[in-house]
């Protein structure tokens, strides 16, 4: 109950209190540069001038707080010792060149980027192509869609539940062994399989994401201008060449934005790894890496230093992302 | 486009069974948890979920009633019975001597047991041994049957996770985090995006850029300084840091996702209430926001969504005690701990995505209208 009742309060307190100072400060603005008097013009292009950073203020300060000052506060921690005291130069980026679990992280990440994005748009694409064609769509969409919803720790519960093992002999509880040993295999322990296991934990992402890819897509490929469409069916274009070669060149533009956005998530990929196999036998990845060495190394130079190549890999996303933002404004 | 020429049937087929088989890939994983955490602990880990579904041959070990209760009858010694015990019932598919063989004899015909006896076993369980001497010893003969189980299912999983493991205190948890992270920054959004979008004032542009610039800031670099922060000011690991914490990191898309969405508004409702004397203020609180719902409903059910599925955030910013510990991290201990409790990982999942997923099916509608605006084009 004090909880809740806590909450409440913070709820309170918070929206009051923003619309209080928003509230506040534009009266206070008004008083002092009143739209009326003898210099009523240059009143309120004042006021004008002013106001919108009474807007902009609380927003200001969070982002400033929360992600941009850290920002430099972690480049500056990873030039530092374990505990941030005492300057150490380079040494926490020397040390992760020649770390061989940086290096292992490094490589699946590698991995991750190449298979992860990939896959889910093409999956993303041919479930927007296959279900804007059917009666039932809406609801096959739905369905595919459906795993946006779910957190990656229950998407992880759900997957370890179908790679499960049982010895040989026994009955299979884990839908993968169970199809497998139909096949006439042995069952084995997929989560600890080198090399298989990584791509085992890659396809709970790709499952997650596809719903994201085909949202996008689906809207994209419904903008097409039908004309062009109509033409290619009058010049005898099969269904198959009218996809290829008339819809997806259309929309490249969205491919490549579903792809860029999908590779963040991937670079941040931290808790399916965290609770499937944590990083063990060589899944490991720098999203969750980092996190072990902030919780159970208690380095904050070396968490640091992840950290940042974390984001010196986003920054060229980052820059072509605000190109492309900056041109569709003007 | 269905009425087009160039549709031929085989092809309406096919994308019929591409698109069905794609649905099928989705949410077979999700439906076999599902389906796991209605059975009990024992069927989980003796069979797979998906034979749960259908009548279940098992093999059943019986002991036949005492020599004692034997009759005679035409000479013959007769002990009569049902395979079955009281409250049980089922089918009886075959039975056998050995419980390598539970179905080597069909019900209805007779078998000769290892001792020499006559024994039939029917298909309602009633089964009659025979001997034309005595029985010997003093315990029944045992024998297997083979029964055709219906589909049985039970929800005790849920009255055990929900009245003790300390998941409803998890799922109480997760809820005070997310729904003040979710209200809170919509309001300090909304304002920044209006300004952004109708205000003129130097320095626009580069505000702007910077906003698309942080919505791709991983979340791991602000941890290490903000946990640091916080232990400083004196908030340290508690629910007012993991507020402001959400708050924050969910600004950017809020501020880009409203921006665009007030940008797209008809520009003459703006200057004619400019004319009419509205201040920015009145402007933005009486004819802006309320315009806005679409696009602050969609941004409310990304933030809410990704507040309750959230896990990192929670580690670092809240502590592992019973009254701050989320649903998500519960989840992560349970896999760690108990991995072969799947009853219990497979109900505790479904419960803490429950929410999610109602929110999801209701609010479809402004979450596809959100991720279409939100992703940079």
């Amino acid at each position: 109950m004090q909880q809740a009742f806590n909450a409440a309060l913070t709820i309170f307190i918070g929206v009051g209190g923003c619309l209080f100072y928003y509230f506040v400060s534009n009266i206070v603005l008004d008083r002092i540069y009143p739209a009326k008097g003898a210099n009523i013009s240059a009143n309120i292009n004042k006021a004008n001038a002013i106001r919108p950073w009474l807007f902009l203020l609380p927003a200001m300060i969070l982002l400033t707080l929360y992600l941009v000052y850290p920002l430099f506060w972690s480049i500056y921690l990873s030039f530092m010792d374990k505990d941030g005291r005492e300057f150490v130069g380079t040494s926490n980026y020397t040390w992760m060149l020649g770390d061989e679990k940086f290096r292992e992280s490094m490589r699946n990440n590698i991995l991750w980027l190449l298979v992860v994005p990939a896959f889910s748009t093409l999956f993303g694409l041919l479930a927007a192509a296959l279900t804007d064609r059917i009666r039932w769509g809406n609801f096959a969409k739905a369905m595919i869609f459906m795993p946006m919803a779910i957190s990656f720790v229950g998407a992880s519960v759900i997957w370890k539940f179908v790679y499960d093992f049982r010895p040989e002999g026994t009955k299979q509880i884990g839908l993968l062994n169970a199809i497998y040993e139909s096949f006439g295999g042995a069952p084995q322990t997929w989560l600890t399989s080198e090399i298989v296991n990584s791509f085992l934990l890659m396809v709970v992402l790709i499952w997650i994401q596809t719903g994201f890819a085909m949202v996008i897509l689906s809207a994209a490929l419904r903008g097409i201008p039908e004309e062009t469409v109509e033409a290619a069916i009058l010049d005898g274009a099969s269904p198959l060449q009218i996809f290829f070669k008339i819809k997806v060149p259309q929309i490249w533009g969205t491919i490549l934005v579903v792809w860029t956005t999908i590779t963040i998530t991937v670079l941040k990929v931290f808790d399916i790894v965290l609770t499937m196999t944590n990083g063990q036998w060589g899944t490991q990845v720098l999203g969750n890496y980092m996190f072990d060495w902030l919780v159970r190394g208690q380095d904050s130079g070396r968490a640091s230093a992840i950290a940042i190549v974390i984001m010196l890999l986003v920054t060229p996303i980052m820059i072509w992302n605000i190109r492309n933002a900056r041109k569709e404004m003007r | 486009m269905e009425n087009i020429v160039g549709q031929k049937s085989s092809l309406t087929w096919a994308v019929n069974i591409g698109a069905l088989l794609l649905v099928l890939l989705w949410t077979i994983p999700t439906f076999g948890l599902l389906v796991s955490s209605f059975r009990e602990k024992d069927q989980i880990i003796s069979s797979g979920w998906w034979n749960s579904l259908f009548s279940q041959e098992a093999a059943l070990q019986v002991r036949s009633a005492a020599p004692d209760t034997a009759k005679q009858v035409d000479g013959l010694f007769v002990i009569e019975g049902s395979a079955f015990e009281e409250g049980q019932s089922g089918a009886i598919a075959g039975f056998g001597t050995t419980s390598k063989e539970p179905n080597a004899v069909k019900v209805g015909e007779t078998t000769k047991t290892s001792e020499g006896y006559e024994l039939t076993v029917n298909a309602d369980g009633t089964y009659r041994l025979t001997s034309p001497t005595a029985f010997e010893g003093t315990r029944g003969e045992r024998f297997f049957v083979s029964t055709k189980q219906p589909p049985s299912f039970t929800t005790e999983n849920y009255t055990r996770v929900l009245s003790g493991e300390g998941l409803a205190r998890g799922f109480f948890n997760t809820m005070t985090v997310s729904i003040p992270a979710t209200i809170i920054p919509i309001l300090i959004a909304a304002f920044a995006a209006y300004a952004l979008a109708w205000m003129e004032f130097p320095g626009r542009a580069l505000l702007l850029a910077c906003v698309v610039g942080l919505l791709v800031v991983p979340l791991q670099l602000a941890l290490i300084p903000l946990l640091k922060m916080h232990l400083a000011a004196g908030i340290g690991k508690s629910y007012l840091g993991i507020w402001l914490a959400h708050s924050a990191f969910g600004l950017p898309l809020a501020i880009y996702l409203l921006r665009n969405y007030m940008a797209g508004l008809p520009r003459e409702i703006i200057e004619s209430a400019r004319v009419d004397g509205a201040t920015d203020f009145q402007i933005f609180l009486k004819i802006i926001l309320p315009l806005s719902f679409p696009a602050l409903a969609s941004f409310a059910i990304f933030q809410f969504l990704w507040t309750w599925n959230d896990l990192l955030v929670a580690l670092v910013f809240l502590g592992s005690t019973e009254d701050q510990l989320v649903m998500t991290g519960q989840l992560k201990e349970l896999m760690g701990s108990r991995g072969g409790d799947w009853e219990l990982l497979a109900t505790s999942a479904f419960i803490s995505i429950a929410v999610p997923l109602i929110v999801f099916f209701a609010m479809q509608k402004y979450l596809v209208r959100g991720l279409l605006a939100g992703s940079v084009k």
